[in-house]
């Protein structure tokens, strides 16, 4: 319980609170995954409650990706068309990247074909140019470091678990890379790259992320994480 | 009126020990089935019932999508060997009609406007029936909505309070609900105060009613109790497993 001035909260910080809860009275903002009703915010989520000055917000424990713009995801390659692929990103909405998305030279429909560039079933990191209510997400690999995807392995978590495995300002991800010796590409809609030097190091990555995952809920994770990696690495040397 | 079987004794109780306003034993379990992206289990008495939830995800057939909001879908449906004997598997349509109904009863509580173009698919698997299902099927789709992390104003809860031989009961079984006078089921949404399914079957004074309907939300506000506790079990198990091994 806790309040102040302009009004009062009724959970402490990082509880787990359900939907409908009612999560503070009083002049506040309703942050994420909650929803105001006059001076009322109440959960409109699963997920931990977090009182930050006059934001009031709910961090899910599980939820589905929604593409928002600027956001880099992985994706699968699932059709091609005369001028563009469809790609599901693990979203309610599948993507659509268009060849002038994609190459950097001109594009003949006559005689180039599109499979040669990407075909069904590859993989592509890529990030979301535009996405709104009315119009499917679009993506575009025509930016460094974005393209096809050629080694490495991918590991999948709940979408509501990215912002844990990356940490703040990006300390759990940091820690990763530099135990595994990995190097890790986040994809926001859940879908995680990992390519190491050895399989054994993508393993304990593996591992890690999905130890994350499962306790992204509870308080001082990344000593944990780390004492977890140094542990296995010392069993396997 | 209820003939020869005798549904209250002479202390008072009913057919299975109860008081009338005492509800089933309830068990309620989050998260059961791994392929599905929310799921949950009830037992409420001998009622045994499986919820499994997809979505939002991509509409199938396409042209049922929904330029602003989200199609919900729901289907309720008794297994071949959740009743005495055996019921074809085919939807029948009562299914069908608790389909739609259970479907109206949760669709004001959740945000559908959030996803536009998508659907949301419920699925209500009766395993065992033994009255009060259309109530349980409710709850347990509800908690398996939350477990999928989809938004929604409240949790909604379901209980049905009616009538057997003169006396007011909460909570009827698969008997009382046969050899009663009337039956009363009620989906409520606790914090808002809303109800959001209101049936009668049965013949109750205006009086009657209004007990009745007054009894099946304080059965309501008992299991949303248990409903936050079910929710929530799921990730303190993990929590309290990751204390221990600390300390």
């Amino acid at each position: 319980m806790g309040g102040n001035l302009i009004g009062m909260f009724f959970f402490e910080n990082r509880q787990i609170v359900t939907p409908g809860d009612l999560l503070a009275e009083g002049d506040y903002i309703a942050g994420n995954n909650t929803y105001k009703e006059g001076f009322r915010i109440y959960a409109s989520r699963l997920g931990l409650v977090e009182y930050e000055g006059r934001t009031v917000q709910v961090v899910a424990l599980n939820s589905v990706y929604i593409p928002s713009p600027g956001d880099q995801v992985i994706g699968k390659i699932e059709d091609l068309n005369i001028n563009m692929w469809t790609v599901d990103i693990n979203s309610p909405y599948k993507a659509i990247l268009r060849v002038s998305d994609a190459l950097n030279k001109p594009f003949r429909q006559q005689k180039d074909d599109l499979s040669s560039f990407l075909d069904i079933g590859d993989l592509i990191l890529a990030k979301v140019v535009a996405f709104d209510r009315t119009i499917d997400p679009i993506l575009t690999i025509k930016e460094p470091g974005l393209g096809k995807i050629t080694q490495g392995q991918i590991v999948r978590v709940s979408p509501a678990k990215i912002p844990r495995i990356i940490g703040r300002k990006a300390s759990m991800i940091n820690m990763l890379k530099r135990e595994t010796e990995c190097k890790i590409t986040v994809g926001q809609n859940g879908i995680i790259l990992i390519s190491g030097p050895s399989s054994e190091n993508e393993r304990l990555a593996i591992l890690a992320i999905e130890k994350i995952a499962q306790e992204a809920h509870t308080s001082g994770l990344t000593d944990r994480i780390a004492e977890m990696i140094r542990r296995e690495k010392s069993a396997r040397l | 009126m209820s003939g020869k079987i005798r549904l209250i004794d002479e202390n008072g109780l009913r057919v299975d020990g109860r008081r009338p306003d005492e509800l089933r034993p309830i068990k309620m379990e989050v998260g059961v089935l791994s392929n599905a992206d929310g799921s949950a289990y009830i037992e409420q008495g001998k009622s045994k019932i499986l919820a499994a939830v997809y979505g939002p995800r991509e509409v199938h057939p396409r042209h049922l999508a929904l330029p602003d909001r989200a199609l919900l879908r729901c289907r309720y449906h008794m297994a071949p060997f959740s009743v005495e004997e055996r019921k074809p598997p085919a939807p029948s349509r009562r299914e069908i009609e608790l389909s739609k109904v259970i479907k109206e009863a949760l669709e004001p509580a959740i945000f559908l406007e959030k996803f536009p173009r998508t659907s949301i698919d419920i699925f209500i698997e009766v395993l065992q029936a033994d009255g009060g299902t259309r109530c349980a099927g409710t709850t347990v789709a509800a908690l398996a909505l939350a477990d999928a992390g989809i938004p929604m104003r409240d949790l909604v809860v379901a209980c049905a309070a009616g009538k057997v031989d003169g006396v007011l009961v909460l909570d009827l079984n698969d008997i009382e609900d046969k050899e009663g006078e009337a039956d009363v089921p009620v989906a409520y949404m606790p914090n808002l105060g809303l109800v959001s399914l209101l049936q009668m079957d049965g013949l109750l004074t205006i009086n009657e009613f209004k007990q009745a309907l007054n009894l099946a939300i304080e059965g309501c506000k008992q299991i949303y109790r248990l409903q936050k506790e079910a929710l929530k079990a799921k990730y303190l198990a993990i929590k309290e497993e990751v204390e221990t091994c600390l300390q």
